[in-house]
């Protein structure tokens, strides 16, 4: 029997596919995603709405409240680690959390190393502006990726370049001859193994999530649409006046993506959605997805 | 006779998977989503994924019945992990939707968390060589009804089961290229 092996570590998120992760940061805001069809919940501090508006250092959860969420809910459990902690990492792995997400939306504990995610059994997943960021990611042992986003925001924004972006740059490696695909390594700063394989298959070798500003039913389908794997929903679902009714309608749309009938229907009477921000109004140093490299 | 059609579960999990098998042995695949997908599939597949989620999915796209009549009907019908769990009769805790279909009682994450998700190569009853298996957040076979046959098992728990036209696997063949328990499927086709 073998553990941690990349078929398991990636088998697990082929799973999760088609469905929503929502955050939640008490047991019973897990049972209310649960009830909802949540396919997994990411347990944290707060959500990053909360990060942005309280300011100071964004950290792991308290491993207590951990926990308490896996004790309340059957589904998968992750939980934030911040980039290039790789002591969180170690605690989040020694509580046997599901996934472990290394997380720009927390505060960044080293600005030059991510986490070699190799030396874990416990997979992890870990946010993406562009293919190159991707593939770093997955060359560090990264089993799933999302956009980045620009979470808190409830602006969906963001998460449409970053997955337009890694799309045009599949597109562009899969149009490449073989003698391009150096100077393509060069220039992604990706592993090349990892951009040849990318090449041949037209495809990211993981499953690739949207997160960040997802704040709607019609965002979800719309990242689904775009080619996306599947959905994480931070803000949106617990910053909205109805939690329960916003979490079960984005899963089903979610599902039904491609039919706007299902989606119009869901859509209807579920109060208001998260408050949004443009992105304008963000300095740099308001902008997590500019943290990590 | 045509390519038979088997219908693939794609309300939640890894229908793709199950879906590119299904291609690669001459059957024809479709994603099943709302009731009226289900008009002419020869066979059934759910597939792996999340089983509270494809549950509560199923009950709101109204889908329980009608599959349930299409199953106890006799149409040829396979679930891996998720899926064996939503085919299954009972769970040994919680409370989900289940079709009760298949006369088990399954125990959900039975191996533990992710941590504990393994890869193995497997002795399957009729088969001449070992299968390689894959379990996630896998569940075993707790109990088993009197028409239930056990084809493999793990540590004494069943991961692989049949009753007349329903197989049930604990594991995922869709995340290999081993397309023997699919090909048993499709063999279910025509024998009907």
């Amino acid at each position: 029997m073998e553990r941690g092996t990349d078929l398991v570590k990636r088998g697990l998120a082929d799973m999760l596919k088609g469905g929503v992760i929502m955050d939640v940061v008490t047991p019973d805001e897990a049972k209310i995603a649960e009830e909802a069809g949540a396919v997994a919940v990411m347990a944290l501090e707060r959500v990053p709405a909360d990060i942005r508006k309280d300011g100071g250092v964004a950290r792991m959860s308290d491993p207590e409240m951990i926990q308490g969420i896996q004790a309340a809910v059957s589904i998968p459990v992750m939980a934030k680690a911040r980039i290039g902690h790789f002591l969180e990492a170690r605690v989040l792995e020694a509580l046997s959390v599901d996934y472990i997400d290394e997380s720009e939306v927390l505060t960044p504990a080293d600005e030059d190393y991510h986490i070699d995610k190799w030396a874990f059994t416990t997979p992890f997943v870990c946010g993406a502006r562009n293919l190159g960021e991707a593939l770093r990611r997955i060359g560090e042992g990264a089993a799933m990726i999302r956009t980045k986003g620009e979470a808190g925001t409830g602006n969906i924004v963001e998460a449409v370049r970053h997955m337009r972006t890694v799309t045009a740059g599949i597109r562009e490696l899969s149009t490449m001859t073989s003698e391009q695909l150096m100077t393509a390594t060069r220039d992604l700063g990706a592993p090349y193994q990892l951009v040849k394989e990318v090449a041949e298959t037209g495809k990211l070798p993981v499953v690739n999530f949207a997160a960040g500003g997802i704040a709607t039913p019609s965002d979800a389908a719309l990242m689904m649409a775009l080619g996306c794997d599947g959905v994480f929903v931070g803000s949106g679902i617990f910053k909205s006046s109805n939690p329960s009714l916003f979490a079960r309608a984005i899963v089903d749309a979610t599902t039904n993506w491609q039919n706007p009938d299902v989606i119009a229907k869901v859509s209807m009477g579920l109060g208001k959605a998260m408050p949004g921000l443009e992105m304008g109004t963000l300095t740099e140093a308001e902008q997590l997805a500019r943290r990590g490299w | 006779m045509n390519a038979p059609i088997v219908g693939v579960l794609a309300l939640q999990g890894d229908f793709r998977e199950h879906l590119a098998v299904v291609t690669r042995l001459g059957a024809v695949g479709r994603e099943i989503r709302l009731p009226e997908d289900l008009d002419g599939i020869d066979a059934l597949i759910i597939p792996g994924g999340e089983s509270t989620t494809i549950g509560k999915l199923a009950t709101r796209f109204e889908l329980i019945e009608p599959l349930r009549e299409l199953i106890n009907g006799g149409l040829p019908t396979y679930g891996t992990c998720a899926g064996l769990i939503f085919a299954s009769s009972t769970v040994t805790e919680g409370n989900q939707p289940l079709l009760g279909v298949l006369d088990v009682v399954v125990q959900r994450n039975a191996f533990g968390r992710q941590n504990e998700s393994f890869e193995t190569d497997l002795d399957i009853d009729g088969f001449d060589a070992p299968f390689h298996a894959v379990f996630i957040r896998a569940p075993w076979v707790e109990k088993v009804g009197g028409d239930v046959e056990v084809l493999a098992s793990v540590q004494g728990h069943p991961v692989m089961v049949r009753q007349d036209n329903i197989l049930g696997t604990s594991f995922h063949p869709e995340l290999t290229e081993d397309d023997r328990i699919h090909q048993m499927l499709i063999e279910m086709i025509s024998r009907r």
